[in-house]
């Protein structure tokens, strides 16, 4: 496993027995992000116990998303699929009248071939509101793709220029921005943006990372026309034949894909900005895309690490080992291996090497820099398997999904839940703190606990 | 097609699962798409268990679908068999893959032909059961399996022990406060002088089932799990079964004089009255309780009872006849065991509850406005809206039904436990009655939080607008720290950009 190939990335594909959290995973941080949605999950008891359990997502008083759970009737064809949709649809937009209903289909209307696609559009004619249809099912996707399957669906919803009387005024951010100022100091702001045709971001973060990320462009003279997905369904982007998109987010490759094909858009293909190195280098991408030389972003990138220096101190030489969740391997072990650690290997439970082509180039250059091995990268990983390797490396850092990290603790291998990254603010320069707080707080555990003893609780 | 937004009970397979691992060397194995096999996580994270969780899912991805998933979950047992060398693996389908209609017995089969370990497919229907019928059932399907086995090899002992002995049947892994009423009907067994001879399915190995017939009697404590082994036992070998869950000072009583008969129906000569009267005047401080002052200004309190059929009844029992406490309503999701649940809280409640849509127990305890709640987390939710304070009694569970320390539910310490459940859900109405007596609270309101005047710096609308999304609990924390920043760089107006720019440097 650990050979590896001097100058390129060494792919392995086990296509083992590996765990993940189920795509529709993405409601519990959708639903929050778009204010004005209703995200209906039609599948069965064990969906719904997922969401609710394993997901820890509370049903609140006013509950946005909900289960359409499948009965033995429903699985045996005897009742109309269009019949129960409408039926839950109108009880839906009773009680809440959301903006737009999201069918998020699973593994079971997969498997008895529902054709939620071709139902969607004769009920949303009948009841009035939009219906988005999202597969973010377990056969075909691993958990944080399932916002990939939403934000492609719903990219194909971004209307068009001529559809919408004054683009600028449908852009929230750009509201936000201008909030409180006179028209003409507006005008006199938009003379310091470049003039470049319209730039889209699509990815789901939280509001102040959006707004981080969107300064940080203004800084460079570039105007971000909008964001996939924004705050509202009513307020989606405008998006037409030659707009420019950026992705935030690693796997995005179907949003990417849907964009091109079907919006014609033109897509910017760089590492995501994850880390002050990454940041750089996407802002440097999306500049040298419109022909803009960047200013001050070298300064910007030092004085991000050098605020880090404290956290560096404490990672520097240390293990870490992916063992693969939520698509965020890559680009987290360039981060790390940027920081000074040393990537055992990077499980990954799938890779797409174009979309993620620019983030794989840099992993390479950040190795040959660092004079780091280029790592193995195991997509679909045997959970076993890496078990073995992890107790033969005996890392310091073991990043893993849930199931795996209270056993490995009690083995004394330090650990961190790879879906804490899915949900932390890890985006941007100032949010690159945010990443090794998450990263040195077993380390800093370890610290603080030196004088307990008692480091594995299991006998051998 | 349903709309639902709330579980009581999970998918079946969890309920096969929570059996197959409860024992000790049994590997699960699921036969499921990627992530239907959060059981892991469930069970990692709830019991903070250290060991690895031995199931494995067998992942069925699209590929499998155009193949067929045999030759994959064969191998995947093969695998496993080498791997783990497990005595007995158990195969399950979700919801999802128990559509897909394979021949899975037909896998099971076929592997066991390659395998040391015995090799089983889970008999249960995954749209008409759930977790805990489904429990019951797969407990069942093992002990009869290795009974079988043991008969067909001529190993079954079925002669009794020379000196009274039971089964404990039905404790299991991520259930509410097992592992603490094992102990502590351990702890009752001995104090009786009888001797456990097997708990299954918690850490027992399945070479033992065939003991099972050398107990005297079975003692099933959970209504939901454990009750159709105790009926195959009892059809199979006469083995008696106690089925009254000691939960309560009175009904752990009962509970004990059942034992007492079945013991004495077989030769023995017990007598447990003494016990009892020993146990219930001095160790259990619930009797006392219920005698005292302090329970005294619960009398005719209104409550209602949620959850489970053996902790919604028992509760309902002990609130009503141990405490005077006025059950306006008893309620159980177990849907499928209702005539059980009815015929236990007559008389002991005004009203019945069954059902398993949280809304209509969210409304009916709206309707009611009573004192205390005893429910489940999803009660717990709906009382903390309602302001009413609510004690967790039943599953589904949640991590704070597992605490560190020793909570049981059942026997005489259990009783202690749940008077103090009990009087900590209802020191709000204990404090209303004090509050009435001595006048209130202070109640001068603090008019300024902080002690000095606003700063000398001003907000621009788009900076005052981003501080207003940052959650309140710090949005104090972010204000000053950035007013802090704005002073040291000589900044009078705050901008959207100031405030990142300050974010960034303090790493607030």
């Amino acid at each position: 496993m650990t050979a590896t190939a001097p100058n390129a990335l060494n792919f392995e594909c086990e296509t083992g027995n590996y765990h993940t959290f189920c795509p529709i995973s993405c409601v519990a941080w959708l639903y929050q992000k778009i204010e004005d949605s209703f995200f209906l999950v039609i599948g069965t008891k064990t969906c719904g116990y997922f969401l609710q359990n394993a997901m820890g997502v509370m049903i609140f008083a006013e509950p946005r998303y909900a289960m359409a759970e499948l009965e033995e009737g429903d699985i045996s064809a005897q009742l109309n699929d269009y019949e129960e949709l409408k039926r839950l649809c109108l009880q839906i937009k009773r009680d809440r009248n959301p903006s737009v209903i999201v069918w998020i289909g699973t593994c079971t209307t997969e498997i008895i071939k529902m054709d939620l696609e071709g139902l969607a559009p004769k009920l949303e004619a009948q009841i009035g509101i939009p219906i988005v249809v999202a597969r973010a099912n377990g056969l075909d996707y691993a958990f944080t793709q399932g916002e990939d399957t939403v934000l492609a669906a719903i990219a194909a919803r971004c209307p068009t220029p001529t559809a919408v009387s004054d683009p600028e005024e449908r852009n929230p951010i750009q509201r936000l921005l201008n909030f409180g100022k006179k028209k003409e100091d507006v005008q006199a702001e938009s003379q310091q943006y470049h003039d470049h045709p319209p730039l889209v971001l699509f990815g789901s973060l939280p509001d102040p990372v959006v707004t981080q990320l969107t300064l940080e462009l203004k800084k460079q003279g570039i105007k971000v026309s909008g964001w996939l997905p924004a705050k509202r369904y009513t307020e989606l982007p405008v998006i037409d034949e030659g707009y420019y998109v950026a992705g935030v987010n690693p796997f995005l490759s179907r949003t990417a894909t849907t964009l091109i094909r079907r919006r014609k858009c033109q897509l910017i293909t760089a590492p995501f900005p994850i880390g002050p190195d990454g940041t750089r280098a996407w802002i440097e991408q999306i500049c040298a895309a419109f022909g803009i030389q960047p200013q001050g972003l070298a300064e910007r990138e030092a004085e991000t690490w050098e605020k880090l220096s404290d956290y560096l101190e404490l990672v520097r030489g240390k293990s870490v080992f992916f063992m693969g969740d939520n698509l965020l391997e890559i680009s987290l072990a360039r981060f790390l291996i940027r920081c000074g650690m040393r990537v055992h290997e990077i499980g990954i439970p799938y890779m797409d090497k174009r979309y993620q082509a620019a983030e794989l180039a840099l992993l390479t250059k950040t190795c040959t820099e660092m004079g780091h091995p280029l790592p193995t990268i195991v997509e679909k990983p045997d959970n076993y398997n890496q078990l073995q390797r992890i107790k033969a490396l005996q890392p310091d850092l073991v990043i893993t999904g849930m199931a795996h990290a209270n056993p490995l603790e009690a083995r004394g291998i330090s650990t961190k839940w790879s879906v804490e990254f899915t949900f932390a603010q890890i985006h941007g320069f100032g949010n690159a703190r945010d990443i090794l707080e998450l990263v040195t707080r077993p380390l800093r555990r370890n610290q603080a606990l030196v004088g307990l003893g008692w480091q594995k609780l299991v006998a051998n | 097609m349903k709309l639902a937004y709330w579980m009581y009970a999970g998918p079946a397979h969890i309920g096969t699962l929570r059996i197959a691992s409860s024992f000790k060397n049994v590997h699960g194995i699921m036969h499921a798409p990627l992530g239907d096999d959060y059981f892991n996580v469930m069970r990692s994270m709830l019991e903070r268990e250290r060991n690895f969780t031995p199931v494995t899912a067998s992942i069925v991805d699209r590929h499998v679908l155009a193949r067929g998933s045999q030759e994959k979950v064969v191998d995947n047992i093969i695998r496993k068999d080498t791997e783990e060398h497990p005595d007995l693996i158990v195969l399950t389908p979700t919801c999802t893959s128990s559509i897909l209609q394979e021949d899975l017995q037909n896998f099971v089969q076929r592997a066991s032909l390659s395998t040391t370990a015995d090799v089983l497919l889970a008999d249960v229907n995954h749209y008409r059961v759930n977790e805990l019928q489904a429990a019951d059932r797969t407990l069942e399907q093992i002990v009869q399996f290795y009974i079988d086995k043991a008969r067909r090899q001529g190993t079954l002992v079925t002669s009794k022990t020379p000196t009274p002995s039971v089964n404990i049947i039905g404790i299991t892994t991520l259930g509410f406060h097992n592992q603490h009423d094992c102990r502590e009907l351990k702890q009752l067994m001995a104090d009786l002088g009888i001797q456990v001879n097997l708990v299954i399915p918690a850490a027992a190995s399945v070479h033992d089932l065939a003991r099972l017939p050398q107990a005297w009697f079975n003692l099933v404590p959970y209504r939901e799990i454990g009750g159709l082994t105790a009926q195959y036992l009892e059809t199979e070998f006469g083995q008696p079964s106690v089925r009254i869950t000691p939960m309560g000072v009175v009904e752990t009583a009962r509970c004990i004089r059942a034992i007492q008969g079945v013991l004495n129906a077989q030769g023995a000569t017990v007598d447990y009255e003494a016990f009892i009267e020993q146990q219930t005047r001095e160790v259990s401080q619930a009797a006392w309780f219920s005698r005292s002052i302090d329970c005294q200004n619960l009398t005719g309190k209104k409550a209602v009872v949620f959850g489970d059929n053996t902790h919604a009844a028992a509760m309902t029992k002990i609130l009503s006849r141990e405490m005077g406490i006025h059950v306006v309503w008893a309620g159980t999701y177990c849907k499928y065991d209702a005539d059980w649940f009815r015929a236990e809280v007559a008389g002991f409640c005004d009203e019945v509850l069954i059902t398993d849509d949280h809304t209509v127990v969210g409304d009916a305890i709206a309707r009611v406005e009573p004192a205390a709640i005893f429910g489940t987390q999803m009660e717990r939710h709906v009382g903390k809206r309602l302001n009413i304070p609510c004690g967790v009694i039943a599953a589904p569970i949640h991590i704070q039904d597992f605490p560190v320390g020793y909570r049981p539910f059942l026997g005489y310490e259990g009783t202690n436990q749940l008077v103090d459940l009990i009087y900590n859900s209802f020191t709000l109405g204990m404090e209303d009655h004090l509050l009435e007596i001595f006048g209130g609270h202070d109640t001068k309101e603090v008019i300024h939080k902080g002690l000095s005047a606003d700063s000398d710096l001003t907000w621009t609308a788009d900076g005052l607008a981003e501080l207003n999304k940052i959650p309140g609990f710090v949005r104090g924390k972010v204000k000053r720290n950035t007013e802090k920043f704005a002073r040291e760089q000589g900044i009078s107006e705050i901008t959207v950009e100031v405030l990142y720019a300050a974010k960034e440097a303090v790493g607030a």
